[in-house]
């Protein structure tokens, strides 16, 4: 998108200084202002043209080429080729320009086709019609000709054209409805509201008559931010100014809804949208694997130069003498001749680099792209991740960091929404320490009896009494939900039914739907918000109605909200509610101590706890209060700031009514997950802005803490007792401690630390003297290490991502994951390794923001230790198997360098140089990287300790790569020598075998090249074989197809002259050699003799010391033929037998991965298997599994069984 | 990209707080197929000792009775290598190789005697053997015009750039053309059976079936198609600036003279390795009762006009019977005896380990 940036900049160049400056002036209708206002200065804006695309027809070609050689890989090759083209060297140009080709013609052929698709999208956009108000009348235009200033009409269900600040609707009230889903996803009903001075224009006519301006901030991409002022003139009068928010932005993608039409003016158009501004590119995130990756081909850029320069330098060495410069049979041509040395050096050089260059492979880059790229679909299938109620599965952003999943170290995770449902039920609230709960809903019926409230305090006065009609009235009154009426199902109005319309709420925080709707049952109905007034119908069925003065809207940082309503009868009142720590600290009176206790149980007990207070204002204060406000919302700059003064001004003096405890349920097998994540050697992070009580009691509830776990504390109210440092140094030393002893022990005691915002805050600060104190940072790094959970409450979003980072940037530079559904958890998303979204109540924002979302927290289990193992295994794999396979490809030809005089002189025909890793061998990788299961996914889930064997890129790591390369080296000496010894042998130094007894063949140097390939291609492919550990039918076709491709193509490019080429120097060599038994016979030698190594070291250390990963096969293994044996008798007497035998081995298989269940199946169930036979075992698992999660493994021996 | 996924979602904006449900949104439930969901039938084989070790006894036992019937195979032929390049003063050929000159229009002739303790039964192989010859060379490698050689008439006269600087000589086209061709082996061997009674007995040399067939009859071909008058033919062109005589006076015989002349076909196949030997002729077996060579002495007749001096190579002459697998090479044999006995050896350990960790692990299993 940085074209886009880039013609902003342009056009913003060529229009002029005045652009340049922060805000814009929109002329409505384009009409200039009245004289004496300020001077009338067109200024031009981009058109509404949408331009995604990111080519046309002309730059095509010289752009892609440009950003594809942008690539570092691909200009090497690029680089390669030219060096091919301009100098004399070994390999033709074919044989690195053909793949390069390939490669950057694939590549190109995938953007332009996605690019077209771009223009036609846009096309269709841009042309789509728009309804703009000029003279007096609607004129239908295409939407693309839209200007800044035109006045647009838009009906319902119809989409914005561009960014509109709304000027009147055709409600009453000038408000209309929006849907935002295409922008952030959330589908709920956002309401958007008329300056109250426009508000009165209701038709073209008039609407064109209006004659104002506004003054707005530069375009930006934060869909929840707009500061304008708009200045009506109204005739010769002083201009009304009137401020702008975001709540009179109409945004273009957003629809308008339950709304039949609206006026509104175009604020910004095109590319300058909030919308086009917000599909700018996010950060690339890149995978550890990566990383090695590009460490790896470092060391191969060496070794290839390396070898270059040893085979320059011994060419020189060797070629000292003339008479092996130039023999006699083998001159220079004169303009070789009359080179200087240094030139010839150097041209020796590059065509040594050219000949070895294929160490470095051109596809594996493609390779790995297409493997990640396809393999992200099997996330985005499987059907365990889709969710019924949601009706959606995981989404894949970013797929360049599959196996990153496999990697993961640490886990954040956000509480509400995340590990809870975020589906809130009101449970009680106290006013002034007398509790009330709410029975099931009786129809309106008020359920204050005794039976229902829990009477603490027993002296029911007149002040409280009015305290309690407060309190319900502030829970009424202080929220932002609206009322939907009348949802039509099926065509039929509900609402007929039952004789008068329905309702329900609809908000974006389901606590404030909650607690209305808590509110209701308890007998306080929160009806409406008409005309600003609120209407409640309270206990006694009376009509209650607030005039709304201020809503001062809720923020994570304040955490709390408040409004301002007028009485009937006349009093000012100020409501707010909001977190405890929030609120008492501005209570003047009331019982805090009564209530605060009451808080305190409540959020032990894991519920959410809001305070409600009040203050009765005086006209005087009212007015002041009006004054703060209107002036910071009429600022331009720094609203948020003024705003957040202004309110912290306003919202003091409370008395506290009460609160209110809303309950939110642990999301379904969040425990389960949390337990396998910690199994599989994951830390887990719990972050939350809720109070530690309700946090501390969900981790307990979630099993992030066990009844064992120690809990260090390192809180506020610890740190007030003794100094951060001593806290600090002290919980140290218990951990160590701790360590020390478990170093001895078998059981290690785990701990759990539990950290609030403000101790996190000191933590991090940076110390001002540098010395004495040591930093706080490292030792509290050190403590969180020995944790295995930790608990992180009351943050704010922006400290969300701040421990992310801290936890990134410590010395072992952990993977992270963090995982969240709000819009408070993206900037920690966006900072992790690897950042994955609930699509939750709260919105898509984390969803849009991360690189994978899924539905529910308990998918992460299957993510992470399913597919992330896979994917990791596979591109581990994909990787390693790689450079093997271009180190066994190129080493014979260096080694061959040594017996043609250091002469660049290939062995391998230019074909085959060509096709090895675009044909021959990349499809079985590429295959093996997209379906191998090295264990079954039913394992995986069950075994999570599994996930231990490939941390830390244990698959990637130097010895495991050397391993590798010395595998290749040794393999390419065997093919080599092997075939060097055939061709020439000891004792009589010879070329040229007889063959057969009746052709006497001669065999060449491409013969001899040809058998060292054909041993390459099938060792590399069988050794891939060999690796394989799940044969699926498409395995079997593409290795043996691919084996089959190579003899196929071989015998037809040896088996034609062909035409076009002007050597011939293949024709019948392949034939030739197959019609030669000792050929045959030295292939399938060589063949055994490579492989041998690599399969006695599997063996051995698989019977030596097995990984869990192998113990973990060789018990599927026992499984299965342990299933085998139960299919033919399937009495139920032969299986008693067989069963007891079998779940001995099973549980003595299960011991020795320190596995056990402590959960034994109950017996039914396995007689429910047994009956079912072992047949039907397999395809019954996997819904078993989903039954009791993964707590379960059907061999599980019933009591009697078990020894 | 943009403008494609806000179009996707455009009109679901009805969704609000209605149940699951929905034509659209069941449509996005993946699809319930075996590939999909990754659970594709397979076999899932892995490598365990109890696993690998029967093919490892297979492999022994395979692998074992080749390698020795390669051996025996191999040590049964017979062979006789005689090294005349003349570099000692005692050797028959030093004069020679110490006058050798191009210009020289006298040809130098040395005899070498040589006896054959065992008589040669079935065909007998001749191949000269040449060393320290770079026939791989990269510059050499690529000196040649495959469709001069083809016979296409207009490489004839106009030769590849890859034949410099063999491919002018006095701006006449050289055909052949080329490093390889200009320095093709031009010694001349002959052998003779010294007879008990004193006679010189002129043995038999078939010069024809030593090239590949495919080479002779389809890769190489001289222009003009048919046409047997070959001065004609190679009218305008000049021979390769080392040879005698031109490419059309190698042989008498038509079928065998020009580029389809086998000993230039043989030549042309460049080796692989700088010490190689290539066929030169073959002596035909005649009779089913005696021996095509039978014991005695010969003498070996070279027309020596090949310098290896020069670049310190050696001229070898060899003679050789051939078996069902080639000629002389107990390589392959010794292989297949080796690996077949470490196959075999690693099986026996694989076998103890198997036994001893195998057991281990499942009596732990069961106590437990």
């Amino acid at each position: 998108m940085d074209f886009n940036l880039l013609r902003n900049i342009i056009t913003r160049y060529c229009v002029g200084e005045e652009n340049w400056v922060d805000s814009r002036t929109v002329y409505l209708g384009h009409k200039e202002p009245p004289p004496g206002a300020e001077a009338y200065i067109p200024q031009r804006f981009p058109d509404n043209r949408i331009v995604s695309s990111k080519y046309t027809f002309w730059n095509f070609i010289p752009k892609n080429l440009f950003e594809q050689f942008r690539r570092i890989a691909n200009f090497y090759f690029l680089g390669i080729f030219l060096v091919q083209l301009i100098i004399d060297t070994p390999t033709s140009p074919v044989t690195s320009g053909l793949p390069l080709f390939f490669v950057i013609t694939v590549t190109a052929i995938k953007q332009g086709y996605e690019d077209w698709l771009r223009h036609k999208a846009d096309c269709s956009l841009n042309e789509c019609p728009a309804d703009v108000v000029q003279r007096g009348k609607v004129v239908r235009t295409q939407s693309h000709k839209l200007r800044v200033g035109d006045i647009v009409m838009v009906r319902e269900d119809e989409t914005f054209p561009c960014d509109l600040i709304l000027l009147s609707s055709s409600r009453p009230d000038g408000t209309c409805y929006v849907t935002t889903t295409s922008l952030d996803g959330e589908s709920s009903h956002k309401t958007y509201y008329a300056v109250p001075d426009t508000m009165a224009f209701r038709t073209e006519r008039e609407v064109d008559s209006l004659h104002a301006t506004i003054e707005c901030e530069q375009p930006q991409p934060d869909l929840y931010k707009f500061v304008g002022r708009i200045s009506i003139y109204r005739g010769r009068e002083e201009p009304v100014a009137r401020p702008l928010g975001a709540e009179n932005l109409l945004l273009r993608g957003a629809t308008l809804k339950n709304t039949q039409h609206i006026y509104a003016v175009a604020v910004y158009t095109g590319m300058e949208t909030k919308m086009a501004l917000n599909y700018q590119s996010k950060s690339q995130k890149r995978s550890a694997v990566e990383k090695s990756m590009n460490a790896f081909l470092i060391v191969y850029l060496c070794i290839l130069i390396s070898k270059a320069v040893i085979n320059t330098v011994l060419k020189y060495a060797w070629q000292w003498s003339p008479d092996r410069d130039e023999p006699w049979y083998n001159h220079r041509t004169e303009n070789e001749r009359q080179r200087h040395v240094v030139i010839r050096a150097l041209t020796d050089f590059l065509a040594f680099m050219v000949l070895f260059n294929y160490i470095i492979p051109v596809s594996m880059y493609v390779t790995v792209e297409m493997q990640k790229f396809l393999g992200s679909y099997f996330i985005t299938w499987d059907e365990e991740m889709f969710d019924e109620e949601l009706g959606e599965g995981a989404q894949v952003n970013t797929s360049d960091l599959n196996e990153e999943l496999g990697q993961v170290e640490y886990v954040f995770t956000d509480k509400t929404g995340t590990l809870t449902e975020n589906n809130m039920e009101f449970i009680e609230c106290c006013v002034d320490g007398n509790v009330y709960i709410p029975h099931a809903i009786c129809n309106g019926q008020i359920l204050s009896a005794a039976s229902s409230i829990d009477m603490i305090d027993s002296s029911p006065g007149g002040y409280r009494r009015e305290h309690e009609d407060l309190f319900f009235r502030a829970l009424c009154l202080c929220h932002t939900v609206q009322v939907k009426e009348e949802v039509t199902v099926d065509g039929i109005k509900r609402g007929l039914h039952q004789g008068r319309p329905t309702s329900f709420y609809i908000s974006s925080s389901p606590d404030e739907v909650a607690l209305v709707e808590g509110m209701k049952r308890l007998g306080y109905t929160y009806l409406r918000l008409k005309d600003n007034y609120m209407e409640i119908l309270n206990k006694d069925d009376e009509i209650e109605r607030f005039e709304l003065l201020h809503v001062l809207n809720f923020d994570s940082v304040r955490r709390r909200m408040s409004v301002i309503v007028k009485s009937s009868s006349g009093e000012y009142l100020l409501f707010c509610k909001g977190a405890d720590s929030s609120i008492f600290p501005r209570v003047v009176s009331g019982k805090v101590e009564q209530v605060k206790a009451r808080v305190e149980q409540n959020a032990v007990e894991g519920l959410r706890t809001l305070c409600v207070a009040y203050r009765r204002l005086l006209e005087s204060e009212y007015e002041e209060a009006c004054h703060h406000l209107s002036e910071a919302k009429l600022a331009l700059q720094d609203r948020e700031h003024r705003l957040a003064q202004a309110y912290d001004i306003i919202e003091r003096d409370f008395v506290l009514l009460g609160a209110t405890a809303v309950e939110d349920r642990l999301q379904e097998k969040a425990a389960d997950t949390i337990e396998s994540l910690h199994k599989a050697g994951m830390k887990v992070w719990v972050l939350t802005g809720d109070k530690m009580e309700t946090a501390a009691a969900t981790c307990y509830a979630s099993k992030l803490f066990r009844r064992s776990t120690q809990i260090l504390e390192l809180t506020k109210k610890r740190t007030e007792e003794q100094s951060l440092h001593d806290v600090l140094f002290e919980l140290n030393r218990t951990v160590l401690r701790q360590c020390s002893i478990s170093g001895l022990s078998i059981d290690c005691l785990d701990f759990g630390l539990i950290i609030d915002g403000a101790t996190l805050s000191a933590v991090l600060k940076p110390n001002q003297d540098g010395t004495g104190h040591s930093n706080y940072r490292e030792i509290f790094l050190e403590i969180c290490r020995n944790c295995s959970a930790v608990l992180c409450c009351r943050m704010a979003p922006l400290q969300k991502a701040q421990i992310v980072k801290l936890i990134k940037a410590s010395k072992e530079h952990p993977i992270t994951l963090a995982i969240g559904d709000g819009a408070n958890d993206v900037s920690m998303i966006l900072e992790a390794h690897v950042g994955i979204g609930i699509m939750g109540k709260e919105g898509r924002q984390a969803a849009r923001n991360s690189d994978y979302a899924i539905p529910k927290f308990k998918h992460l289990k299957k993510m992470l230790l399913v597919h992330g193992h896979y994917y990791y295994i596979r591109i581990a794999e994909l990787v390693q198997y790689f450079f093997y396979k271009n180190v066994c490809f190129i080493f014979p030809q260096f080694l061959y360098q040594f017996f043609c005089g250091f002469s660049q002189q290939p062995l391998y025909d230019t074909a085959y140089l060509t096709l090895y890793n675009i044909s021959f061998t990349s499809l079985p990788i590429l295959l093996y990287s997209l379906v191998e299961q090295h264990v079954t996914v039913e394992t995986l889930k069950r075994e999570p300790v599994l996930y231990r064997d490939i941390a830390k890129n244990s698959l990637l790591r130097w010895p495991v790569f050397l391993y590798w390369t010395c595998l290749g080296v040794l393999d390419a000496v065997i093919f080599f020598f092997g075939a060097y010894f055939l061709f020439d042998n000891t004792t009589f130094t010879s070329n040229g075998q007889l063959m057969t007894t009746n052709t006497q063949m001669m065999f060449g140097n491409w013969t001899f090249g040809t058998l060292v390939f054909t041993v390459l291609v099938f060792t590399v492919t069988l050794k891939l074989a060999l690796d394989t550990h799940h044969w699926t039918w498409i395995n079997h076709f593409v290795i043996w197809g691919s084996l089959l491709f190579y003899v196929i193509f071989s015998l037809l490019w040896g088996g034609i002259i062909w035409p076009f080429l002007n050597y011939q120097r293949m024709y019948y060599v392949f034939m030739q050699m197959l019609s030669s038994g000792p050929a045959w016979l030295s292939i399938i030698l060589l063949i055994m003799i490579s492989l041998l190594p690599d399969v006695v070291k599997k063996v051995l250390c698989r019977a030596m010391c097995p990984t869990a990963t192998e113990r973990a096969q060789d018990y599927e293994k026992l499984l299965q033929s342990g299933t085998a044996e139960l299919t033919p008798l399937s009495s139920c007497h032969s299986y008693k037998g067989t069963s007891t035998d079998s779940s001995h081995r099973h549980l003595g298989a299960v011991e020795t991965l320190s596995l056990r269940r402590s959960d034994p199946l109950p017996q039914k169930l396995l007689a429910h298997l047994a009956e079912g036979g072992g047949a039907d075992l397999w395809p019954i698992s996997p819904y078993v599994l989903r039954l009791s999660g993964a707590g379960f493994a059907y061999y599980a021996p019933g009591p009697e069984t078990s020894v | 990209m943009m403008a494609s996924s806000y179009n996707a979602k455009d009109e679901d904006g009805n969704i609000t707080v209605s149940g699951p449900g929905g034509g659209a949104l069941r449509s996005k439930k993946p699809e319930n197929t075996a590939f999909k969901q990754q659970r594709l039938p397979a076999w899932q084989p892995i490598l365990t000792a109890g696993t690998v070790l029967p093919a490892f006894f297979g492999i022994g036992l395979f692998f074992i009775p080749i390698g020795i019937g390669l051996y025996v195979t191999s040590n049964n032929i017979k062979e006789l290598e005689i090294d005349y390049t003349g570099s000692d003063m005692s050797s028959p050929c030093f004069n020679c190789s110490q006058s050798f000159s191009w210009n020289s229009t006298k040809p130098c002739t040395c005899t070498i005697p040589f006896h054959l303790d065992q008589p040669y039964d079935s065909n007998v192989f001749m191949y000269y053997g040449l060393s320290n010859f770079y026939q791989n060379h990269r510059r050499y490698v690529k000196s040649r015009d495959d469709s001069q050689l083809n016979g296409d008439s207009g490489s004839l006269m106009k030769p590849s750039k890859e034949c410099e600087p063999y491919a002018y000589f006095e701006k006449k086209p050289i055909a052949p053309c080329g490093a390889i061709a200009n320095s093709m082996f031009n010694d001349t061997l002959e052998l003779f059976y010294n007879n008990p009674n004193g006679t010189k007995v002129k043995i038999p040399l078939t010069s024809t079936g030593i090239a590949w067939w495919t080479d002779k009859h389809v890769k190489f071909r001289n222009p003009g198609g048919s046409n047997p008058n070959f001065t004609a033919v190679f009218q305008g062109t000049a021979k390769p600036v080392n040879w005698r005589r031109p490419v059309y006076e190698l042989d008498s015989d038509p079928e065998n003279n020009g580029f389809i002349n086998e000993d230039f076909i043989v030549w042309m196949r460049t080796a692989a390795l700088p010490t190689f030997r290539k066929l030169y002729r073959i002596i035909q077996k005649k009779d089913d009762l005696l021996p095509t060579l039978p014991r005695g002495s010969y003498t070996l007749e070279v027309v020596y006009n090949y310098p290896v001096r020069s670049f310190e190579g050696r001229k070898r002459m060899i003679l050789s019977t051939i078996s069902w697998m080639g000629g002389k090479n107990p390589f392959l044999g010794i292989a297949y005896i080796t690996v077949g006995s470490v196959c075999f050896f690693l099986g026996v350990i694989l076998l103890i380990i198997h036994h001893k960790y195998g057991n281990r692990s499942n009596s732990a299993d069961i106590s437990s």
